[in-house]
């Protein structure tokens, strides 16, 4: 009897899940999304052809299968035939799937050849994967920024409720016009990460040292997002990619203003600021492009990322302790200290070689640098009383 | 006193007792038993990781473990449930086995067969023992594809590439092991095409291990000399290349994942036709398919890796090659379904595996066929769709027929009938919830979920609930297994020669529980 109930219970278990998968396709969010590019809606359908195709096979097979377990079975008096061999059969059932499978390809490789056609592109976008953030590069337009994960790290922590976008919102979305065919170009800086974006039909690895191609023509303005999509280190989940597509006059508009802003940076970067403005820039562009490894409240991650707070203790690997020590940032007692402002300027413009320490040269500009080398030298009771100008950065680099 | 003489001439071989019974044996039977139990360790531990996994996966957010930490028990979940508990189990079912079912009286390299063994809980402790190193344990997933695994590698990782040698080196020896076995040591007038179809799966597996044991080998010595010795195979600053790592990892790969799955086929075509009570539909025909996905395997392996950037041709080629395998495992499937269909079926619990492995693990071979589609694939590459996909193959496929094997061979090994309704419970505790874990996976996968992420956006939260919870009920049911086991262990129904109605074959003929020396002299086969 304690046998039957299981029984039961798969039976229920069974018709829920048809009924759910059933309801399940009508809806967008349980399905591949068609998206908003021709390519992506030929994927589409080259998806639920083969969908079909698996479905109706799975039905026939599992059919006789369960035909038979309900009809053969000792309990109801079968006697088991002794036929086992039948060579005509076998053909027939090698044949069958490879006619299938020739059906499948045809089309298959129809839509592969259109994806894989960037000639005669009306925009070229560079993309370049960084742990953990993208940069977007405009060659033509010469607009150049970086993209970062804009949700705040309460959200993450659950110490804030989450927003409707959390994980998929970014400080600068990719700007595209819509009707025009935009190629991309992905390549990484450090490791292997992919640009993935559903609605887009596109997921292609950037990878160092390559640069692979990809197109799409976006077919109606709107927002697109999507993330990350390979294994790329401890901010993985954290690396969304949002595209905004805008009308071409719209896109216009946005590349002026683009154009303009960069240029306003450039200029801020020209001039000085008190300790307190330095501080809170430097905070918040602590939090964008520091805490991910060294914390908010920079006390590192034993082992891996290195505290900023003085006096904090931390033991890592040797080669780590000794660039560390020799750069004046550990006391011998493996405490961290801030050492001296050229080492602390060389360390975020260059990077650490061989450590998960990135250079920041080519993504801040001067007065990003100043801030965050500002508000590491005087946050958590390190208080230095240091403050560094633009200028200082700029004469270091 | 009289008696005492009687005894004294009925002497058996002698044999060291306790532990230096397990340590230095060369019996063919305790090497099966000491590799099933390693292996259902091993099964219990990367079982463990993926409960903290579900359990993180359950809400947005970070609740339990930090990402650092989550891509470490992704990684060692994967190395652990491959390395240690799937291979292994196999290795185990084949020492145990394969001398019964072609009548030698053990494997033909018994010290080798003891020194294969000995050095797996060894490289799984080292590999074990990397989380608790400074920096993490390995935390680039158990693909470990470079320059994360080499530049941005913690220091274990060392530790980890001399753990998979020392596995490496296990899995070479045991493979040639049963090649030397199956080769030279079958009893007179079993010829090749009379050998029971678990016997042929672990002869081409074996072929299939030797081959690309040493390319995996390779991948990871040149993984060490890029992280210590200057090289730069994976590097592009140094001119090297990192898409050159995947192609050699996924050479090792791909044949991997058959590795995985061809003994599989072997026992689910052993169960099947007994409880059926009819022959195997078809033999010399699942023969050549099981060649035939083994020669496939060989030339398909850039699947893994369509969004890499090849050239079309280069898409097309591996596209083609791909959906080509559909054929012979549609063939197997046909077979067993066909050696069903007017049988005279009983359900006893391995008997509900093996059903539960033809549908399930097809399930698994439809999704590989749209995976093979290149253009979809660029959609479903390196999301929960995938994850889905080799769950079915590798779970409710590898992992199911092991099962079924447990339970159709262990009233041979212990001379107990296990608990019938215990093992029904257990089959339909796990064939549910494996599904209620599984399932929801495809469908957050196809609206854009990638894998091997520790936080996720809120709209993927049903389906990871729902998944959550079926982990949860899959993981407590194997705890049951291990109960069943225990108790069939210890006592239970007497198990008679033949176990089942409709066993055929060798290793019915000999006792329950098999001695600790059978076939001394060989049986002849007609």
């Amino acid at each position: 009897m304690s046998v039957i109930s299981p029984k039961k219970a798969l039976l229920a278990l069974l018709w829920a899940t048809l009924l759910a998968s059933g309801s399940a396709l009508a809806d967008l969010q349980y399905n591949m999304p068609v998206g908003v590019t021709p390519m992506s809606q030929q994927i589409h359908s080259l998806h639920m052809i083969v969908f079909w195709i698996v479905t109706v096979a799975g039905i026939g097979v599992f059919g006789v299968m369960i035909y038979s377990i309900i009809n053969h079975r000792k309990s109801k008096g079968a006697v088991a035939a002794q036929f086992h061999e039948s060579t005509t059969v076998e053909i027939i059932w090698t044949l069958i799937p490879f006619a299938i499978l020739v059906a499948i390809a045809v089309p298959a490789t129809k839509t592969l050849l259109q994806i894989e056609d960037t000639s005669n592109p009306d925009l070229t976008v560079k993309i370049t994967g960084w742990q953990w953030k993208w940069e977007y590069d405009y060659p033509k337009q010469g607009i150049r920024f970086f993209s970062n994960l804009s949700t705040p790290q309460d959200e993450i922590d659950n110490k804030a409720k989450k927003d409707k976008h959390y994980l998929r919102e970014v400080d600068n979305p990719l700007v595209l016009p819509v009707g025009k065919k935009v190629r991309f170009l992905t390549t990484s800086h450090d490791v292997i990460h992919s640009w993935w974006v559903p609605d887009l039909g596109i997921k292609k690895d950037a990878i160092p040292g390559y640069i692979n191609k990809a197109w799409a023509k976006i077919e109606k303005p709107g927002t697109y997002r999507g993330q990350c999509a390979e294994l790329c280190g401890k901010g993985h989940a954290f690396m969304p990619i949002v595209v905004v597509a805008k009308t071409e006059k719209n896109f216009e508009k946005w590349v002026a203003a683009q154009k303009q802003k960069e240029a306003a940076a450039a200029a801020a970067s020209g001039k000085s600021y008190s300790k307190d403005e330095l501080m809170a820039m430097g905070k918040k562009n602590f939090v964008a492009h520091c805490a991910a490894c060294h914390q908010a409240n920079g006390e590192g991650i034993p082992g891996t990322f290195p505290p900023l707070r003085q006096g904090h203790s931390f033991s890592a690997s040797p080669t780590m302790m000794k660039d560390l020590k020799d750069l004046g940032f550990m006391t011998d007692d493996n405490k961290i200290h801030m050492g001296p402002i050229k080492n602390h300027l060389h360390i975020v413009l260059h990077g650490i070689e061989g450590t998960a320490m990135q250079a920041f040269a080519q993504q801040l500009n001067d007065l990003e640098i100043a801030s965050i080398v500002t508000y590491e030298r005087n946050a958590w009771g390190n208080n230095t009383g240091d403050v560094i100008q633009p200028s200082d950065v700029k004469a270091a680099r | 006193m009289t008696t005492a003489a009687t005894t004294h001439a009925g002497h058996h071989e002698e044999h060291p007792t306790g532990i230096k019974r397990w340590l230095f044996t060369t019996n063919h039977k305790d090497i099966g038993t000491l590799y099933l139990w390693f292996s259902f360790t091993m099964f219990l531990i990367g079982g463990a990781f993926a409960m903290i996994i579900r359990a993180e996966l359950f809400e947005p957010g970070l609740q339990f473990v930090q990402p650092i930490t989550f891509n470490e028990l992704t990684t060692m979940h994967g190395l652990v449930m491959i390395f240690g508990a799937v291979m292994p189990a196999f290795v185990g079912l084949a020492n145990w086995q394969v001398p019964l079912m072609i009548g030698a009286p053990d494997m033909a390299l018994p010290r080798m067969n003891n020194w294969s063994f000995w050095i797996l809980p060894f490289a799984g402790a080292m590999l074990l023992s990397t989380i608790f190193m400074q920096g993490g344990g390995p935390d680039f997933g158990w693909t470990a594809y470079a320059p994360l695994s080499t530049k941005y590698g913690p220091p274990s990782t060392d530790f980890f590439i001399f753990s998979v040698h020392m596995l490496g080196i296990s899995s070479i020896m045991g493979a040639i092991n049963i090649i030397a076995t199956i080769l030279n040591m079958r009893a007179p007038g079993m010829t090749l095409m009379k050998m029971p179809l678990f016997v042929w799966t672990w002869l081409i597996t074996a072929f299939l291990l030797i081959a690309v044991m040493p390319v995996l080998a390779g991948a990871v010595t040149m993984m060490l000399t890029d992280r210590h010795f200057g090289t730069s195979f994976f590097d592009a600053a140094g001119g090297g290349d990192p898409v050159l790592y995947q192609h050699v990892f996924w050479f090792f790969g791909h044949p991997e994942v058959y590795i995985m799955i061809l003994p599989a086929f072997g026992i689910v075509s052993q169960i099947i036709p007994t409880f059926a009570r009819k022959p195997l539909f078809g033999y010399s025909s699942m023969v050549y398919a099981t060649a035939a996905i083994a020669f496939l395997s060989f030339i398909v392996w850039a699947h893994h890796m369509f969004t890499v950037g090849m050239p079309a041709a280069g898409e097309l080629y591996f596209m083609y090659a791909t959906v080509l395998i559909a054929i012979p495992t549609a063939v197997k499937v046909f077979n067993w379904t066909a050696t069903m269909w007017r049988g005279s079926m009983t359900f006893e619990t391995p008997m509900l595996w093996a059903i539960a492995f033809v549908i399930l693990f097809t399930i698994g071979g439809f999704t590989g066929l749209m995976l093979g589609v290149v253009p979809a694939d660029f959609q479903y590459q390196d999301t929960y769709f995938v994850v889905a996909h080799f769950h079915y193959v590798l779970v409710t496929g590898a992992v199911f027929a092991i099962i079924g094997g447990v339970y159709y061979w262990l009233p041979k090994w212990c001379g107990h009938m296990y608990d019938e309704t215990l093992a029904k419970w257990h089959f339909w505790l796990s064939a549910i919830s494996v599904n209620v874990l599984f399932f929801p996976m495809h469908f957050a996968g196809l609206a854009g979920m990638p894998r091997r992420i520790a936080d996720y956006a809120p709209q993927f939260q049903d389906f990871n609930v729902v998944s959550s919870i079926g982990g949860f009920a899959f993981g407590a049911s194997q705890l049951l297994f291990l109960f069943i086991v225990i108790k069939a262990i210890r006592g239970g129904a007497k198990a008679t020669d033949q176990v089942w109605e409709g066993a055929k074959g060798l290793e019915w003929t000999i006792p329950s529980p098999a001695p600790y020396h059978t076939f001394a002299t060989a049986p002849e086969v007609k």
